[in-house]
This record gives C-alpha cells, structure tokens and sequence, in this order.
C-alpha cells in the first residue's frame, strides 16, 4: 500500500488489510521529503518502532544533486530506533536487490520466518552505523 | 633538453592518444553527473560529500560551525591589482589532485613546453580556431598573495594570448584564455601529501573549452595529476547563498536570488526567487546565533524560511526543487560548478570554500 503522507484517510480503514511494516522513503534530491517523513513519523504507533519501521533514502548514486545532509537522516532514524536502507532506484541491480531486502524484511515483521522476530533489526542496527 | 627532467615527449601518436583520452574524460566527467554511478557510495563517502557540516578544530571554531570571514594570507601588502583578475568573470570549477615534482623556479621552462605542446597540437590539425593563424603565447606566474595560511602554496596563473601573424609586431597580445590553481586554506590535504607534491586543489578556467583541455592534458601528462568537474550540489549552494546573504555589503547591492529547476516536467520550467538584498540579510541575521560561525541547523531555518514564505504566495513547495543557481552581491555560482567573485574583500571566503569542495572530491 502506498501513500504520500500519514495519516490514511479514515474512510478506508474497515477496508484495509493488517499493516506489518512501514517504510519511510526520502528522496535524497528532495527536502520536502525529508519534511513530509518527520512530520508523517508523528502518526505511527509506537509499537511500529520495535522493528517494523524502515527509512528508505533514494537516489543516493546522484551525490551532486543531494539537497540533505545524510547526517540528519541518519540522526532521524537513530531517534526512531529504526533501520535506514540507501539504494538508487534508477539502477536496475540495486533496484531489484532492495526490493528483496524489503521483502525479506517484511516476511520477518509480518511473522513468517519462525525464530526471527522483528525486535531483532533493533540490535542490528547498531554494527552497521560503526563505519 | 637538459638532463634531470622527464623525457621530453613530443606529438608523437602515443602523446596524441593519451591527449584524446585525457581531453574526453575531462569532458566525461561533466557528463557524469548526467548518468547516477555505477556503484552505491559508501556511507562515509556519502557524509563526505558534505563538506560544511564537518567539524573544524583549527582556527578556534566550535564543534559544528565554521569561521565565516577569513583574511588573505598577507592582506595589509596585498595588491589589489593581484586579485583584480579574478573578479566579474564567470570561472569554470576543476578539483586538482596534487602535482607531482612541479617546481616554482622553473615557470618559464613551463611556459615554453606548454607553448611548444599547444602549437604541436594545432599542427597536427586539432585547430582549436578554425582558418585563423594564431601565435599562442603562454604566461605563468606565481600569484604569492592568492593563499590561505602559510601552509598554502602559492596560487599559479596560467594566461594564453594570441597574436594574429597579419598583425604587425606592436600590436597588443589578446587575452584569449586563463587558468588558475589556488588553495586557500587547503591544510587538510597538504598535511597528508608526501614530499615532491604541490596541493593546489582548486583549478579555475575562464575562456574556450578546447583551451581548457589542451592546457589540462599537458598537465596531466607532465605533473601526473587529475583533473575533475567539480559540481556543487544544492546543499552546498544553499549554505554559499545563506553564507554570502549575511556579508555585510556598504553600496546597494544586487539581489539575492536562487533559481531552481522544477523536476519531473515534461517542459523544463525554472523558478527565479529573487530577495531585496536588505531582507535576506536581515533575516540571516535574526537566523544566525554567533557572529563568525554557521551551523547546518541555521542554514536549514534560513532556506526553511524562504521556502515557506515562497508557499504561502504561491503554493509551491521549493524544497521538492533542485536548486541550481545562486547569485548575490558578492558571488554567484552554479550547480554545474561555474561562479563569478564580484567582490574583492570577499575573495578569500569564497576561495576558501571552493577549495574545500575540491579537497572533498579528491579524497
């Protein structure tokens, strides 16, 4: 399910399905992005932010037209407990290699794989911030 | 040629080879930017592309803010006729890597190889002007005032001038093309270059392309360096426009404006906000906390305040555009890595943060 921003329109809500994971996608190029996720990061749950919250940064292979300090997105998900994945959607490889990343993600958060729960992604996060 | 230099290469097909290649990846390194890069950068690669935010612990500044107004290396006996070159032109950006075994007493040997390199080229049918016989006479000084610190070396000059043959003998040479090398305050890539190198990261060109990549492929080839493109991306532009918005300025100034360049349109369409000097100004100065320092956090509410205020007139988000040029009444500069210094005092800032973008992309 995608969505612009948070809240969902309320409308739908008998309608939709149970929400396993969310994934906060900020476009590198754009700032607006960035304040469209801080202010959308106001309407979850806290329970989402035991694992099943996930900052997606796009276009990182433009290093010339980055308008946001990765700094700050960094420093955004370290608040929220939460995981940050960097991809560049126009490249086709690492298209298809985030896309199963997520998935395998997803099937964690929504139960699937026995012995892996998504509390783990917390404890995880710290060694891929050491660079 | 004399003993105890590199062999003497002349046009030879090798020399022209390696001048086709070194000319197209010049050129290929603008085109680039056009196409995302192979690999995903590291993070720490990510981060460094940011250079502003770094901390600085030399000249007295605190964690995250950065001194704004530094002085020219010897400013009382600096000479204005020195610098004057380098203002109200608009000057194409190139990161350096450092140079290999280049020695400041031997300019005129220099000048002298380089000339015979560009006539060579010429003859051998790469005219860079098509049916007009020009003698292309090349000049290199040493600029000792263009520097930061004393660790700096000394900004280098590069001027090509013609003389057309018809002409008689008195006639004026005419300025065709110049080049420079500087480094203002560039101690951070000098510490850590071993001896026989001179780091002279920020290379400037004003005038023709060709020019460009002939003087830039007998550097390569003589020196052992690399040149770059450098662009500026729109985080670096909106912390030169917040920078250069709050010098104070004694005439009336021109206005502050940023043009940004809407995305995602099947017509190109670009926005011109432009701000009464005197607003921006005062604004910044509400913005910025300490005098002599800036931080991340206040360039943000300074641009956040601009793209708000823009929102409310007209209901477009600015902060979802690409922000590709800035212009104020000290400098300009555009993301394909082109500025203009309009102002003298302000030199050595401007140069400073230049070079600091070159050193960043070298490394």
């Amino acid at each position: 399910h995608l969505a612009t921003s948070l809240p969902l329109p309320s409308e739908r809500d008998h309608l939709r399905p149970r929400i396993d994971m969310v994934v906060f996608m900020i476009d590198i190029k754009s700032k607006y992005s960035l304040k469209n996720v801080e202010t959308s990061l106001a309407y979850v749950d806290a329970s989402f932010f035991l694992g099943k919250v996930c900052f997606l940064v796009t276009g990182v292979g433009r290093v010339n037209a980055c308008s946001i300090e990765t700094n700050a997105v960094c420093k955004l998900a370290e608040a929220y407990c939460s995981p940050v994945l960097f991809c560049e959607l126009e490249l086709e490889g690492i298209r298809a290699a985030t896309a199963q990343r997520l998935l395998r993600m997803l099937q964690i958060c929504a139960g699937h794989i026995p012995g892996v729960s998504a509390l783990s992604f917390v404890s995880l996060m710290r060694n891929s911030n050491v660079d | 040629m004399a003993a105890g230099r590199g062999p003497a290469r002349g046009p030879t097909g090798a020399a022209f080879e390696r001048r086709g290649r070194a000319a197209a990846a010049m050129a290929e390194e603008a085109l680039e930017d056009g196409r995302t890069a192979r690999t995903l950068p590291s993070l720490r690669q990510l981060s460094r592309a940011l250079p502003f935010a770094r901390s600085h612990g030399r000249l007295g500044v605190s964690a995250s803010g950065r001194l704004t107004v530094p002085a020219l290396c010897s400013q009382e006996s600096a000479d204005p006729q020195q610098t004057a070159f380098a203002l109200r032109k608009a000057w194409t950006l190139y990161s350096v890597t450092p140079l290999h075994r280049f020695r400041r007493s031997r300019l005129s040997d220099y000048a002298r190889l380089l000339s015979a390199f560009i006539a060579a080229e010429k003859q051998k049918g790469l005219a860079v002007e098509v049916g007009v016989e020009l003698d292309i006479k090349v000049a290199l000084s040493s600029l000792a005032e263009l520097r930061g610190s004393e660790l700096d070396q000394a900004a280098l000059l590069v001027q090509l001038s013609s003389r057309s043959r018809a002409s008689s003998k008195n006639s004026e040479d005419k300025l065709v093309w110049s080049g420079w090398f500087c480094s203002m305050f560039g101690d951070e890539l000098s510490e850590n270059v071993p001896e026989n190198f001179t780091c002279l990261p920020l290379f400037l060109t004003h005038g023709a392309e060709s020019y460009t990549s002939l003087v830039g492929s007998w550097f390569q080839k003589t020196f052992d360096c690399c040149f770059r493109r450098l662009a500026i991306s729109p985080l670096n532009l909106s912390w030169m426009v917040a920078m250069w918005a709050g010098y104070k300025l004694e005439r009336a100034a021109s206005a502050v404006e940023l043009v940004f360049s809407m995305p995602c349109l099947s017509q190109p369409l670009d926005i011109s906000y432009a701000i009464h000097p005197e607003d921006a100004k005062a604004l910044w100065d509400t913005v910025q906390k300490t005098p002599g320092e800036i931080t991340q956090g206040e360039v943000d509410v300074f641009m956040d305040c601009l793209y708000a205020h823009f929102h409310r007139h007209f209901k477009i988000h600015l902060s979802a555009a690409k922000l590709v040029k800035v212009s104020t009444g000290i400098a300009s500069a555009h993301c394909d890595g082109i500025v203009k210094i309009l102002h003298s005092q302000y030199l050595p800032g401007v140069l400073m943060l230049l070079t600091e973008l070159a050193i960043s992309q070298i490394q």
